[in-house]
């Protein structure tokens, strides 16, 4: 007589431990429902204004120029045989002296895999790695860009 | 007529047709585009009313040929490529491909580089089985274990893009260290996460290991004998799951995993819950590992002198990691110029899947869904 009775008991222990274990998820999303304090999500784009990327962030590649608009670049061409895809070229000319010079320094963005191996190849500091992270364009030649002019601009080459 | 079936019939299936009277079997597309498939895996289903008789995966559709792109990068270059394979464990992949350059050019690495390295790659672990959480969480119908999963995951992600600028592809280790020192602020949010991550993992057992529904759809599907397992070459918590209690960081450590005290779990029965509950505990002991380094962690370089050039000697070379997902391996084979002569992955996630038509005959679709979702593969890492 008794072991149908322990039986069913034990059947509805497990019941009530299963119905608890649903409420016992539904009360956790509950506190975080009425504490927003805890909510981490950000709201972008709205906060485009503050929103701010790591100093290491590896967005495009870019070339930081003084005020003049004077670049660190001497043509060596570390970065462009360091580039695992081909994206950067670096065409040189010679100057009224006869030196080598920089005279386009191409990057194509569209082959770009963001590695940082060009970064770390150039000896002189002379590119960086970007904080630029909305990178989509409606045009591929868009991709292609000159870095060494004043405003970095797209080529059509 | 049944010439005609065996004409339609999609290649690579085993079973023979069991067509008759009282029933009909018949076939069906799951994937390359669905949710349970991860990306774009295609499984051609053998079905008998709902019940699975046979799964035949199909792979190929995000075939990339990375091991042929390798031969034609020198050896640093091809350290990005690594990222790209299983980009949830793209620390443990970089560690993998510079231990085999560091083996062939006998580079040693400094303390502080190595504590940098298995730091890295247990936070990525944590990270990786975070996302694992969610989404299986989510394959289930579990939406909220999914927005619980990343909000957790998130604050490691940060700490990633503020030490290395990427998120997902970091391509962070060289030969004899990494390209950058750790931040300032790096061990004090590695506390953080420590922290917090005790309190997130009991969310996790509220949310889903102690709910009822989840349970039921867990316990006893998809059960993995233990033989099967190691005859398919499964590795990482779908071996464990079954019982067999190999980790690379214990039985060939690497790095400095021998100086850790860590526990490897095991399972008892080699269902989808046994694997859910291994990598729920491999987050505690990646925790506990992580405190361990973080209490001793050195100062010093994070690098060895770098070499002018990285060119291996002719000769074959291996190593293998603990990735998130199971054994990670890459052989090298070097002729001596400044590029491999032939490059090698071997993923966890293949060998992972491998076992998922030995598992899933007979099951429900609505189970091969669980047992996808528990054997937790990446599908570029599939691939390759």
């Amino acid at each position: 007589m008794t072991a149908p009775r322990a039986r069913q008991e034990g059947r509805l222990r497990r019941l009530a431990g299963d119905l608890l274990s649903l409420f016992q998820g539904l009360g956790l999303t509950f506190g975080y429902f009425i504490s927003p304090a805890r909510v981490i999500t950000q709201q972008y784009p709205e906060n485009k204004a503050s929103l701010r990327m790591t100093p290491r962030f590896r967005g495009r590649l870019v070339m930081p120029k003084d005020e003049a608009g004077n670049h660190r670049c001497t043509a060596c061409g570390l970065c462009e045989k360091a580039c695992p895809n081909g994206s950067i070229s670096v065409l040189s000319e010679k100057d009224s002296a006869g030196r080598k010079v920089l005279g386009r320094y191409l990057y194509r963005l569209s082959q770009c895999a963001l590695c940082n191996l060009c970064v770390e190849a150039c000896p002189f500091g002379a590119i960086a790695m970007g904080q630029a992270f909305e990178l989509a364009v409606y045009d591929r030649e868009q991709l292609t860009l000159v870095l060494n002019q004043k405003e970095e601009t797209t080529t059509n080459v | 007529m049944m010439e005609t079936q065996e004409k339609i019939s999609p290649p690579g299936f085993r079973t023979g047709s069991r067509s008759d009277a009282s029933t009909e079997e018949y076939y069906l597309n799951m994937g390359p585009q669905h949710p349970s498939t991860h990306g774009v895996l295609r499984c051609v289903l053998k079905l008998d009313g709902e019940s699975v008789v046979e799964v035949v995966p199909h792979l190929g559709y995000i075939h990339r040929g990375i091991e042929k792109v390798a031969e034609n990068q020198t050896y640093l270059q091809l350290i990005h490529l690594s990222d790209r394979l299983d980009y949830l464990s793209s620390f443990s992949n970089n560690l993998c491909v510079c231990l085999a350059i560091e083996e062939a050019m006998q580079i040693g690495v400094p303390e502080r580089g190595e504590y940098i390295r298995v730091m890295l790659c247990e936070l990525q672990r944590i990270q990786s089985h975070l996302l694992w959480w969610g989404v299986f969480g989510m394959d289930l119908g579990a939406v909220t274990a999914f927005l619980y999963g990343f909000k957790e995951r998130e604050q490691i992600t940060d700490i990633f893009e503020e030490l290395c600028g990427a998120r997902l592809t970091m391509n962070f280790f060289r030969p004899g260290g990494s390209w950058a020192d750790v931040p300032d602020s790096f061990l004090p949010r590695v506390r953080q996460v420590i922290s917090r991550m005790k309190g997130a993992l009991a969310e996790c057992h509220t949310l889903l290991t102690n709910n009822v529904i989840f349970r039921e759809r867990t316990q006893g599907i998809g059960v993995l004998p233990a033989a099967t397992a190691l005859s398919h070459g499964c590795t990482g918590a779908v071996l464990r799951g079954s019982g067999v209690a190999y980790d690379v960081r214990r039985h060939d450590p690497y790095s400095i995993y021998d100086r850790f005290a860590f526990e490897i779990p095991t399972g008892a029965r080699g269902d989808c819950f046994d694997r859910y509950l291994m990598k729920m505990e491999e987050m505690r002991q990646s925790l506990a590992i992580l405190e361990q380094a973080a209490a001793t962690f050195p100062g010093g370089p994070h690098r060895a002198k770098e070499r002018a050039a990285y060119k291996l000697p002719p000769g074959s070379y291996y190593s293998q990691v603990e990735s998130a997902r199971g054994l990670f391996g890459v052989t090298l084979i070097a002729d001596g110029g400044p590029k491999p002569y032939r490059v090698k992955f071997r993923s966890p996630s293949f060998s992972n899947l491998s076992v998922v038509n030995a598992i899933a005959a007979g099951h429900q679709i609505a189970d091969l869904v669980t047992i996808l979702a528990s054997l937790d593969f990446v599908v570029p890492d599939l691939d390759r």
